[in-house]
């Protein structure tokens, strides 16, 4: 009897335990992350569901401004995430000052990031004329789909901004573990995630050759 | 200060974290270039999602520490989240039907 008791102690499925020796912050932003990837799924597929039943999608992305604006974008989002992996890193040696640079650093490739996308999104609004409800293309879909799509995308963006400040304000008062820093982390990672998929498959399967 | 979590300091160096970003960072400059190729769209669609993938691999992995974790925690993640947006892609079929439902412009 003892020695079943014993077995199930040991075992990581028997409850009590943690079968997945991270913290519970973490596990949580784990399955938020999850759930929000679905989001994202779920638009992507949609984008690409009216795109499919459409006899003429339009490709009104020219190289310069759009393509060279979202590269660029790309770019500040891959290097934010390098800024972020460096921000945890130095908080799990416990160095907070260089902690707090690294979010610096990180919450100023986000910006430029939304100030980008901004004025690309102005280029196409004024220039292009499109907007969520109509465009000069007669596929009113196509912005409808692009808007909700980056848009909600920009939100996250801007949500990962704020969420980095508060991080970054605390760390700097002292307060706050590693973990917290991790966290942040997560869901900044993801972010660019799914940035790695609205660019090519929006913008660069959009470009005007 | 001492260590805040010694447990979180075990996985890859700052040299490893450096060169997945340039690896992100050349994958995207090669999607840009096919963006300019001349290829067929189905060929470009697939290279795209192939190199998404692999770029959203090296993020979850390296930058967002998954490699590192227990597996089990990524058997729970992941093989369900996989088959949710494959399900998503049974809608794909409809919308050639829907695209002969169109009424003429």
């Amino acid at each position: 009897m003892s020695q079943v008791n014993a077995a199930e102690a040991t075992s990581v499925w028997s409850g009590g335990a943690s079968p997945y020796a991270v913290d519970s912050k973490k596990f949580g932003m784990w399955l938020f992350i999850i759930s929000d990837a679905l989001t994202f799924s779920a638009l992507l597929v949609a984008y690409t569901y009216v795109r499919l039943a459409s006899p003429q999608w339009p490709t009104p992305f020219h190289f310069s401004p759009s393509i060279v604006f979202s590269s660029i974008m790309t770019f500040c989002l891959l290097s934010s995430s390098l800024t972020m992996v460096m921000a945890v890193h130095a908080m799990s040696h416990g160095n907070r000052p260089a902690t707090v640079k690294w979010i610096l650093a990180t919450m100023a490739g986000g910006l430029a990031f939304v100030i980008l996308h901004a004025m690309e999104w102005r280029n196409l609004i004024v220039h292009e004329h499109m907007s969520p409800f109509s465009n000069e293309w007669g596929e009113p879909l196509f912005g409808g789909t692009f808007f909700a799509l980056t848009g909600l995308h920009m939100t996250h963006v801007i949500i990962g901004v704020i969420y980095l400040g508060i991080i970054c304000f605390a760390v700097a008062r002292g307060k706050f573990k590693a973990i917290d820093v991790e966290v942040s982390g997560l869901y900044w990672h993801f972010v660019d995630l799914v940035w790695m998929f609205i660019f090519p498959m929006v913008y660069l399967l959009s470009a005007k050759l | 200060m001492h260590t805040e979590d010694p447990a979180n300091v075990a996985g890859a160096s700052t040299l490893t974290f450096a060169k997945v970003w340039i690896a992100l960072l050349v994958m995207t400059a090669v999607e840009v270039f096919l963006a300019y190729e001349q290829l067929p769209v189905l060929l470009m669609l697939i290279s795209f999602l192939g190199l998404s993938i692999v770029k959203a691999a090296l993020i979850i992995a390296y930058f967002m520490h998954l490699k590192f974790e227990r597996f089990s925690l990524f058997l729970t993640l992941f093989p369900m989240l996989v088959l949710c947006i494959l399900l998503m892609f049974i809608t794909m079929a409809d919308s050639q039907r829907a695209l002969h439902l169109r009424p003429p412009l």
